[in-house]
């Protein structure tokens, strides 16, 4: 019996060893496509249950931070300043991802980057559970002041450095608290779904994903590629006083605010915003190729390089055939028909003035420190786009400051600063009217403009172009103010 | 001598298996919490306590026993409720009380069972026993349905799976029967023209025991089993009689009996169809096995560390896939060391039974270390998706009251034939050596 019980030990032994074999087979050598696969939820909840950075403004206050946890995912995500800083660092949810910052910042958070991973030599050996902190350029009070002063009508408020590309506020209303739809469990799913729910899209940053008619405030594009183009002066072309500006193929012409006759040379068209003169300057004085090569140079039709994800491009059309006449390149030059714009691409435009006719791409991320402080990457700025030449910028600045002193946006005016302007009421078409409340600004020193805006207020009553100055420049003159001042510039 | 050195080694072998368990314990709770755990003192003390009882039970009452067997069966042990006292707290305690139960069973059979010869005579008892057991789930009123097997017993509030304690009933009676019938079975006499098997009408138990493997495949639905009992006898048949007709005979009869289940049973057309492709069901049928195979490959080598893995989400990873577990949180590496831990205790087992003089005893420790060696080589094989996944437990490792006892029963009486053949080498010894001195 001896001989066989040896062979029956072998023959364990044989079966054993293809355990053996099978154990290499999964854990070695199918190892990695096994966790790669779509259905393999292991890899992402690890990342997921890393330990992650702190999201702080520029002075200093906690956005987002990591709390231990007990269940599965060992950390739970927190954000203490709740729906003020909703649509900057976005949420951090198993199930429906991160949005905002949590996500375009994922790994530098998560301490993955090569900077933070590797930042010693014993690192490459040891895999030591590292995070980074993102310090982002927005002051907590910059924001509560946007915040403040746009209250509680839907709207968005945008404030940049003009000459870095820096955002200073980034606040559009409604919002929503990350904190309810970042907690682990169904709570942050029907949260979710209340938010989805709601018409107002809490869940939408519009500042930069959603595109409006930016009405009036386009003039400053439109004029500026007017000057750049040489086919516009400030002295010359003197547009004629006209109540309306002539459609072709329709009896439907393109009014006035309230019908007024206007009309004039380039600062006084823009003081009074005057639509018949602006539809004649980019149907006629321009024409359609150098408009659409004019627009696209400030960015119009690209989105612009934020660092947050998907950010929306704002159009201006590019194609403006004879047979429809001149009518659409006449709205589109007074920023109605086809044009929308985000609230983000108007700052920019704002930017662009302020900052010699260089738009520098805007970005939330001041610097990246590792845990123990040390500063592992700061942001450089960099150009986005070359929109108009300096000596272009100097005029329209000249243009939008005279707006200011005496055009629609008087209320913008900041004693003891120079500030320029542009207003814009985009008309809904409804009944009772509606428009949209716009703004675009810049202020600082005399040309050292330290704060570009765009203010746009949704839906607001009446259409008359004194509604844009009237509703959004207050908000943007707070913001500009409240900008300054934490500058020390007064 | 001998026997001072292998219960000494014996003892620091426990004293090992008892720091790893305790570091294993450690590193669970620092992983889980980042600290110690509060009571890993007295988690060390009952261990030790428990394994040291047994062994002291061991210099009483098999002095000479193999030194490997109990150390390696408490190590299991100790693995394995780290694990599911990782994967799910609540088991821990139960656990516990079933690793106490079954020390006492453990020295209880070692107690019981002073002689294996004593065992002998009843052989027809545990065939009664061993069939009733089998059978007991499939009467009304106490029989439980869990989880799709009618493999559970209700009396009162204990839930427990006769056929844990069937399998060792049943290992003793083939191992008395056979030893009593093994002439007449390994007599080749036909077919005539060309003899590789007895007579036919011999072949009566093998019929038995396929018919017993088939009732338990159909009617509780239990395919690990019935293919562990099956599986059990064949060898237990083949050892005793040297004819591998029989094994043959034993493959054709399992594929036949398997082929019908396949074709009549539709649980077992699940089985076979996520075990062939499992990608088909992912959410479904092959839920189970494809988080099996994404927790081993997770661990990779090293495996994640204890409690930094997720293999809380494999159904049943406490249970018939704990080995996924601790492949994934300790790795290639420790699944590998598990499967070395059961080899020597497969290799001490068959030690035993190649030393043993007595056909009984020598039939016996191969069936009982058989039974330990396929119980372990069908379930990770499942989980492995080497073989169609069949529910049985992974030996003192899963969680288990049942499982546990009987498979501490299975160990003493290992350790008494263990005992019995060191007693009687030392009397040959010492009858040769007073012969020289006469001489």
């Amino acid at each position: 019996m001896n001989t066989q019980i040896r062979r029956l030990g072998l023959a364990l032994l044989v079966c054993f060893t293809a355990l053996f074999a099978q154990l290499n087979y999964i854990q070695v050598f199918r190892a990695e496509p096994l966790n790669e696969r779509p259905g393999n939820t292991r890899k992402v909840v690890e990342s997921f249950s890393r330990p992650r950075g702190t999201i702080e403004t520029a002075d200093g206050v906690v956005l987002a931070r990591s709390v231990a946890s007990d269940d599965q995912f060992r950390f739970q995500r927190e954000f203490p300043e709740g729906e003020l800083f909703g649509h900057v660092t976005g949420h951090y949810n198993f199930n429906f991802g991160s949005t905002g910052l949590e996500a375009a910042y994922d790994s530098a958070l998560a301490g993955q980057t090569p900077e933070i991973d590797l930042a010693t030599v014993s690192d490459l050996f040891v895999d030591r559970e590292q995070v980074g902190n993102l310090a982002i350029t927005i002051r907590k009070d910059v924001q509560e002041t946007a915040r403040a002063a746009l209250g509680d009508r839907p709207g968005s408020v945008v404030a940049v450095d003009p000459k870095t590309g820096a955002v200073l506020a980034f606040w559009s209303f409604p919002s929503y608290d990350p904190d309810a739809l970042s907690a682990h469990g169904d709570s942050a799913d029907d949260a979710r779904a209340m938010l989805e729910a709601s018409p107002a899209n809490p869940l939408l940053p519009k500042m930069y994903r959603e595109t409006f008619f930016p009405g009036s405030t386009f003039k400053v594009v439109t004029a500026s590629v007017g000057v750049e183009t040489g086919r516009v002066r400030p002295d010359q072309p003197v547009y004629p006083v006209l109540p309306a500006f002539d459609i072709d193929f329709t009896a439907d012409e393109l009014d006035n605010f309230g019908g007024d006759p206007c009309g004039g040379s380039l600062f006084d068209v823009l003081k009074v915003s005057c639509n018949s003169s602006f539809a004649s300057m980019g149907a006629e004085t321009i024409g359609p190729a150098a408009m659409v090569a004019g627009a696209e140079r400030f960015g119009f039709n690209d989105r612009p390089p934020i660092d947050l994800p998907a950010p929306a491009a704002s159009r201006f059309p590019t194609d403006f055939p004879d047979n429809q006449g001149n009518g659409p390149l006449a709205r589109a030059s007074i920023g109605q028909g086809n044009v929308s714009s985000t609230p983000l691409q108007m700052a920019l435009v704002a930017a662009a003035v302020a900052n010699q006719g260089t738009i520098m791409a805007p970005h939330l991320m001041d610097r990246i420190t590792d845990d123990q402080g040390e500063v592992v990457k700061t942001y450089e700025p960099r150009r986005w786009t070359d929109a108009i030449s300096p000596e272009t910028a100097a005029v329209i600045r000249q243009g939008m400051i005279g707006v200011v002193e005496d055009g629609t946006a008087t209320r913008l005016a900041i004693p003891g600063v120079e500030v320029g302007g542009k207003t814009g009421t985009a008309q809904l078409g409804t009944d009772p009217p509606r428009s949209h409340a716009w703004i675009i600004g810049f202020a600082g020193p005399p040309g050292d403009a330290r704060v570009a805006v765009a203010v746009m207020v949704e839906g607001q009553p009446g259409a008359s172009e004194q509604t844009g100055g009237r509703v959004a420049a207050p908000i943007a003159k707070a913001v500009m103010e409240k900008v300054l001042q934490t500058q020390g510039g007064g | 001598m001998i026997e001072r050195l292998r219960r000494n080694s014996e003892l620091s072998l426990i004293l090992v298996g008892a720091a790893i368990t305790a570091g294993a314990y450690t590193l669970a709770s620092l992983g889980r919490t980042a600290s110690i755990p509060a009571d890993i003192g007295p988690f060390l003390g009952i261990i030790v306590g428990l394994f040291l009882f047994a062994h002291l039970v061991v210099r009483r009452l098999a002095p000479g026993a193999d030194g490997m067997l109990l150390p390696l069966a408490g190590l299991l042990n100790g693995i394995g409720y780290v694990f599911i006292a990782r994967l799910d707290e609540s088991l821990a305690g139960l656990q516990a009380t079933w690793t106490a139960v079954g020390i006492a069973a453990f020295v209880g059979t070692l107690l019981f069972v002073r002689r294996t010869r004593n065992l002998e005579r009843y052989r027809y008892t545990f065939l009664l026993v061993g069939i009733v057991l089998l059978m007991l789930p499939l009467v009304p009123g106490v029989g439980q349905v869990i989880k799709g097997a009618r493999i559970w017993v209700s009396v009162g509030p204990v839930n427990f799976q006769p056929g844990e304690f069937a399998k060792i009933a049943l290992a003793l009676f083939f191992a008395s029967y056979l030893v009593e019938k093994r002439e007449l079975l390994s007599l080749a006499s036909w077919p005539r023209f060309r003899p590789a098997l007895p007579d036919p009408k011999h072949l009566g138990p093998v019929l038995v025991a396929w018919g017993i493997s088939l009732v338990v495949m159909t009617a509780e639905k239990d395919l690990g089993s019935s293919l562990l009992f099956f599986a059990l006898f064949m060898v237990m048949l083949w050892v005793a009689t040297a004819r591998a007709g029989y094994l043959a005979v034993g493959t054709l009869l399992f594929a036949a009996g398997a082929f019908f289940s396949w074709s009549t049973f539709s649980h077992v057309q699940d089985r076979v169809a996520n075990w062939l492709n499992p990608w088909a069901d992912p959410d479904g049928g092959g839920f189970q096995i494809i988080q099996g195979w994404y927790a081993l490959a997770y661990g990779g080598i090293a495996g994640t560390g204890i409690s930094l893995g997720t293999p809380d989400r494999i159904p049943e990873s406490q249970n018939d896939f704990i080995f996924a577990a601790i492949g994934e949180e300790l790795g290639l590496l420790g699944a590998t060391a598990v499967l070395v831990t059961f080899i020597l205790m497969i290799g001490a087992g068959l030690g035993v039974a190649t030393r043993s003089e007595g056909a009984f005893d020598k039939l016996l420790a191969t069936g009982l270390t058989a039974l330990l060696g396929i119980q372990t080589f069908i379930i990770i094989a499942g989980v492995t998706r080497l073989l169609p996944l069949t529910g049985v437990t992974l030996p003192f490792v899963s969680y288990g009251g049942s499982s546990l006892v009987a498979n501490y029963v299975l160990l003493a009486l290992l350790m008494r034939i263990s005992d019995e053949n060191h007693r009687r080498e030392r009397d040959k010894e010492a009858v040769a050596h007073k012969a020289g001195a006469m001489a």
